[in-house]
């Protein structure tokens, strides 16, 4: 068995780049393998900064060889009267590559027996360039020189080696050989490789460890072990410390990990600011004590050696002082300043070019903020903070911090709001109304954060759909699909049962032009459509996803998600069908034919009719529905046997028009009750 | 007291001497005020169409909005720097830069070197590129970019750019506190040059200069570089889209301008950096490329099936 190598050479790959490369490449290598029927026995990958390679273990010495059965004509017709093939036959064999002397007949049909040999390992392998490096796609690339060809950074070499044998192809100027690159500055330039198998040894001796995750493995025990002899805590669980290390592993090849310190002074800002300049903006780990209050001390990880570490650790030091410097500046300066002449210069600041000022973006959300507050009965006292908090809350983005440090908007105005004595609700409602900051980020926890959260996000989504700035496709340069789920998410985090449809209606026609021309309906199904989303997230059947998000005249999210919730927990009931059937059967009865007017009992001319209209005229779909899902589909399933007794004694399609008449009334009814569960009729019944 | 250390002319000369070694002619500083060392003719014009260009100049670079009067360690009104475009890129440009830091005295082994990526674009002058930063012990000290697109045209050849910000590489080699502090050469020290400069220029760019003015000045620069555009006369219409450019520059510095408006001169300055690319492309085709030696790539541009084939006249 044999082992074969593919190492691509390249400019540094960005960094988050690289683990989703070092992916493709293995499925596309996979993918290749099983097109030319090369078997192997398992694929390594490496990755770094400056290269992603494979390294193929017990590869077959060529590919399975095959033999396929194919069928021609029917008998009959591959022979003519004379007993001789047909033209019919003739040309299946030509078109097999075949003649008809090789036909075998059996089952009424003849038959070619088409044998593939095998190939050598590696005259397939010389095909790898063309048909996996050259087809990784990036979502960023380039060109280089005077080159067409797109890659994510230019390709500087190319290994590949089957054992100690150099597979030639070539990619543009490019051709591959055993000479590979170690560390930039610790090895020499070239290093050549021996065979296939020494790769990761031969780098290792070159300063490089290839293995990703032997890498990060590496860099996290060295970090710890920094901590520990400090009696420092790092916290490396946490999903940004994670991002982080992750993101540091990219950018070596050969870790040595270190720590600096800082000016006492500086723990005086507020800890956002000090793990923001740490973390994002130079990639250090910060640490803090015992008691989880930071310290002034940070871990890097140098992409080298230990020798001369201390030019490395004083340039670090002085580069993160200089923002800490900065950053003192603007806390100082900020603070000098007050919340009205901040929202001065907000009443300038564009929301959108198409759309008007931030400043009115915050009146109108103002407006809509107050009137989910009546729909949700709010205290007096939550009115007057939430009033207030939609008043100042974009007021930060004029702070020389958030200047200087975008990704602490909310989190700056929070702080500045306490410094500058408003109270803590409005204070972290102004945090807290860009939550959820990601797909799964946190909720807003405070009432009046999570309704300055919803508003905020609504007015962007109409003020957007009526300037026409609709999303499409994969392209959402506003975000809309965030905030739309942001919505829902927090409407359910919440159980605040509001009705949308109503709610969005009024709010278009109260704000003239920003707001005129948007659809109400597309809104509604652009929001339904994160409904869907976050119910097939959860594994929810796309068919009972599609029953429950329809017929939604209020747009009541939180209920219509979970009445989808409450049918798939239902969906392996044993009675599950009968259920569903029995009510379908009503629904789709009803959809024939239209009918008015009140049930009159006097016509009913069996006992299950009366059953039916007793088990059902009490029910009032919209209490239940305020019960929830559960409740509504309890309702309907104790419905079935009723069902089912009224169809096997009643013939609805009576001769006498007026009973008739009557039956389909009492249809409609009913059926209005089964809608509150959504469209049953798209579930697959199996 | 002796200085071991390099004087900011020190840097300027090592690098200019490195630079021309590895064939970059030694171009002189643009007389026209510019926000970027891209935006000077070498680079900004020079990046268009298949030819060959191998350039490195010093770029003393105004942006009004990031004065501070003198006050503050890093931001200036007025910053150099040290400017290096090759084209085609070649495939070991990321060692020849590596090269010129170590000329410097900078020696990688004693030092954290990394390419951090950061991709630049400047939508005002439609020119987007790919790459990176390059950090020096956590300290942002080049910016290296393939562009990929100049005044909006897909580039025909890449220009490998590499900018180094002169003040913040000379304050780690001279390890001083504030820019002022650096030497820049025969013991005269950045500040005794500059601190006056940097605060008159800030006072006029913050407080007096003349809006009417400036407001008259853009719509007239802009007429005349849209009128030299009509004529093909390349040059004097790209002075022209410069100074657009500064005097929004400083329109914008003086706060004035508000966010619509500010999107409308982007707008016009974009419209007019599209324009001039286009028509220098077609002047240097008009040419025949002069500077494109190579005979296949003569074949690939100019050929009969070339990109800028000269259409037959029927």
């Amino acid at each position: 068995m044999s082992t074969f190598l593919l190492e691509i050479g390249l400019e540094e790959i960005p960094a988050h780049l690289v683990t989703s490369s070092e992916a493709q490449l293995i499925a596309r290598t996979t993918k290749f393998l099983s097109d030319h029927r090369l078997s192997v026995g398992h694929i390594q990958p490496y990755s770094t900064p400056r290269r992603l390679a494979v390294a193929l273990i017990d590869v077959a010495s060529q590919s399975e060889a095959l033999s396929e059965e194919k069928r021609g004509p029917s008998i009959e017709r591959a022979k003519n009267d004379n007993g001789e093939w047909s033209k019919a036959a003739q040309g299946f064999a030509r078109g097999q590559g075949m003649t008809p002397e090789n036909f075998e007949e059996h089952d009424g049909y003849v038959w070619l027996t088409k044998h593939t040999a095998g190939i050598p390992a590696d005259t397939i392998l010389a095909n790898i360039g063309e048909e996996v490096v050259a087809q990784m796609k990036f979502t960023t690339y380039m060109k280089w020189a005077n080159n067409a060809f797109l890659y994510v950074r230019p390709i500087r070499w190319l290994v590949a080696l089957l054992d100690d044998v150099v597979i030639d192809f070539n990619i543009l100027e490019v051709q591959t050989g055993r000479v590979t690159r170690g560390h930039r500055f610790l090895s020499n330039e070239h290093v050549t490789i021996a065979d296939a198998e020494s790769y990761s040894e031969t780098l290792k001796a070159a300063y490089v460890i290839a293995n990703a995750e032997a890498r990060k493995a590496i860099i996290q025990s060295q970090l710890e072990n920094i901590a520990h002899q400090n009696n420092w805590l790092l916290d490396l669980a946490s999903d940004a410390a994670q991002d982080l290390l992750e993101e540091v592993n990219n950018i070596v090849e050969w870790p040595t990990a270190f720590s600096g310190s800082f000016d006492n002074k500086y723990l005086e800002l507020p800890n956002e600011v000090l793990m923001t300049s740490m973390r994002e903006h130079q990639r250090f780990f910060y640490v803090t004590n015992q008691s989880n209050e930071l310290l002034p001390n940070f871990l890097s990880v140098r992409n080298g050696n230990s020798e001369h570490l201390d030019n490395v650790i004083a340039g670090n030091e002085k580069v993160l002082v200089a923002r800490l410097e900065d950053a003192e500046f603007f806390y100082q300066e900020d603070q000098q300043k007050s919340i009205d002449e901040s929202m001065t210069k907000v009443k300038k600041l564009v929301f959108h070019e198409k759309i008007g000022t931030v400043y009115e973006h915050m009146q109108r959300v103002g407006q809509l903020a107050a009137s989910l507050a009546d729909k949700l009965h709010f205290d007096d006292a939550q009115k007057v903070d939430l009033a207030r908090a939609s008043e100042i809350y974009k007021f930060d983005l004029m702070t020389g911090m958030v200047g200087e440090f975008d990704e602490l908007q909310g989190i700056m105005g929070e702080h500045y709001a306490k410094l500058f004595g408003e109270n803590s609700a409005v204070a972290s409602a102004i945090r807290e109304h860009y939550m959820p900051t990601s797909a799964n980020g946190n909720i807003a926890s405070t009432a009046v954060g999570a309704v300055l959260a919803i508003a905020d996000k609504l007015d962007a989504i109409v003020t957007f759909f009526s300037a026409d700035l609709i999303p499409s496709g994969s392209n959402d340069p506003y975000g809309l699909r965030r905030a739309a789920n942001g919505v829902v998410r927090t409407l359910q985090s919440k159980q605040w049962h509001i009705a949308l449809q109503p709610l969005l209606i009024e709010f278009v026609k109260s704000n003239g032009k920003v707001t005129e021309k948007a659809d109400v309906t597309a809104i509604m199904t652009f929001m339904l459509d994160r409904v869907r989303k976050l119910a097939l997230d959860g594994d929810v059947r796309p068919d009972i996803v599609a029953a429950g998000t329809a017929l939604t005249p209020d747009g009541d999210v939180v209920y219509i998600a979970d009445r989808t919730q409450t049918l798939a927990n239902h969906a392996s009931d044993d009675n599950f069908r009968d259920i569903i059937e029995a009510l379908t059967r009503v629904s789709r009865l009803a959809m024939k034919q239209s009918a008015q007017g009140y049930v009159d009992e006097s016509l009913f001319e069996n006992q299950t009719e009366q059953t039916l209209f007793m088990a059902t005229k009490e029910i009032d779909l919209k209490t239940i529905e305020l019960q929830g899902g559960e409740a509504v589909y309890k309702v309907l399933a104790e419905l079935q046997n009723p069902i089912a007794a009224y169809f096997d004694a009643t013939m609805v399609n009576a001769d006498d028009e007026v009973i008739k008449n009557n039956r389909y009334i009492q249809l409609h009814m009913i059926d209005k009750i089964i809608s509150g569960m959504g469209d049953l009729e798209k579930i697959v019944i199996k | 007291m002796t200085n071991s250390k390099l004087s900011l002319q020190d840097i300027i000369l090592t690098l200019q001497q490195y630079w021309a070694k590895q064939g970059a002619n030694l171009m002189q500083a643009y007389d026209n005020e510019v926000g970027a060392g891209t935006q000077s003719p070498y680079t900004f014009l020079r990046a268009n169409g298949p030819e060959p260009w191998h350039a490195a100049y010093v770029q003393p670079s105004r942006r009004p909005a990031d004065g501070r009067y003198g006050d503050n360690p890093n931001r200036l009104f007025q910053h150099h720097q040290f400017q290096v475009v090759m084209k085609p890129s070649p495939s070991n440009i990321q060692e020849l830069y590596l090269g010129s830091l170590e000329a410097l005295g900078i020696k990688p082994l004693e030092h954290d070197i990394r390419f951090v990526e950061d991709n630049w674009e400047n939508p005002s002058m439609g020119a987007a590129g790919i790459g990176w930063e390059v950090w020096l012990d956590g300290m942002e000290v080049t910016q290296f970019t393939y562009f990929q697109q100049v005044g909006g045209i897909e580039v025909d050849s890449v220009t490998a750019e590499v900018t180094y910000g002169l003040e913040r590489l000379a304050s780690y080699i001279q390890d001083v506190p504030t820019v002022y502090d650096l030497e820049w050469g025969n013991g005269v020290l950045y500040g005794d040059i500059f601190k006056e400069p940097e605060y008159e220029h800030s006072k006029y760019a913050f407080e007096e200069s003349d809006q009417a003015m400036l407001l008259r000045h853009f719509d007239e620069f802009e007429a005349e570089a849209t009128r030299l555009l009509a004529l093909g006369l390349v040059h004097p219409a790209y002075d022209y889209i410069l100074k657009s450019s500064h005097t929004f520059n400083l329109l914008d510095a003086r706060g004035t301008v508000s966010v619509t408006e500010r999107a409308g001169y982007l707008h016009r300055i974009r419209t007019m950096a599209r324009r001039v690319s286009k028509v220098f492309i077609e002047a240097r085709s008009n040419l025949g490329f002069p500077l494109l030696k190579d005979d296949d790539l003569r074949e690939k541009y100019l050929g009969a099936n070339g990109k800028y084939a000269l259409k037959e006249e029927n």
